[in-house]
């Protein structure tokens, strides 16, 4: 799925990033836990967070993470959108739950990692 | 080549900083773009250490064509048991770390997973330092 298509299904903001959203995307992981986050070494991931602070942004950045769904219509500040723009990350604000996040995109065809 | 960045303890609106200036130089500098990502995110561990646990400290860069030697030293209360510390789960992190999404005790085993190299020394009430190796061939 691209992005696009990602927040379209999820009905979400697409916040930065919308010149890669048509970038592929084929693995998710949904966690608020960025030392599991660090642990990925696959390439490409899409990050399901309900966590918003710089170090998630920084994670993202370490890992080569390219999106992050940000869930529950998380308030993302100013400086975090600017530090994903720098680093050339999409960020996504939807209203559902990381729960029903995770569903929809499985059921659309995101593969998990484990 | 050698640089030199400065951390503050406990500062994690800064935290990560270094580590974002050293994969860019990385990326200056051509370095294979799985070989980068093990070096950040091991070195950013330890960065996130720093200011979890320590004062102050400093992360040193030496590059050259065969390695990149990525040297972490804090002034710190240092580590009673570094084999206590390398195993996974275990954790002296405070709620202000977890909350920011760490201190589960996967920190200095994600940071061996990742270095070709790593090496620990620590003298309690003094500090820490890492040494991560990559090797660039």
């Amino acid at each position: 799925m691209t992005i696009k298509e990602i927040t379209e299904v999820l009905d979400a903001r697409l916040l930065c990033g919308e010149e890669k959203a048509d970038l592929e995307i084929e693995v998710a992981f949904a966690s608020d836990l960025m030392s599991d986050v660090l642990t990925l070494i696959d390439d490409n991931v899409l990050l399901i967070t309900g966590l918003t602070n710089t170090q998630v942004l920084r994670t993202a950045e370490m890992s080569d993470i390219q999106c992050i769904i940000f869930a529950r219509n998380k308030v993302v500040s100013e400086d975090l959108i600017a530090l994903a723009r720098e680093n050339e990350i999409s960020i996504v604000s939807c209203r559902y739950s990381v729960f029903k996040t995770c569903g929809i995109l499985y059921g659309a065809g995101v593969k998990a990692i484990f | 080549m050698h640089f030199e960045y400065q951390i503050e303890g406990g500062n994690f609106t800064r935290a990560g900083l270094a580590s974002s200036e050293i994969k860019k130089m990385l990326k200056q500098l051509n370095v294979d773009l799985g070989i980068i990502k093990k070096t950040v995110v091991a070195t950013y561990e330890g960065e996130v250490n720093i200011v979890a646990h320590a004062y102050s400290g400093t992360i040193y860069v030496d590059f050259d064509p065969e390695k990149v030697v990525i040297l972490l030293e804090d002034e710190g209360p240092g580590i009673p048991d570094i084999d206590k510390a390398m195993t996974e789960g275990f954790s002296t992190a405070s709620s202000t770390v977890r909350e920011m999404g760490f201190g589960a005790g996967m920190g200095l085993p994600n940071m061996k997973k990742n270095a070709d190299d790593l090496k620990i020394s620590s003298e309690v009430e003094k500090g820490t330092t890492v040494q991560i190796t990559m090797f660039l061939k």
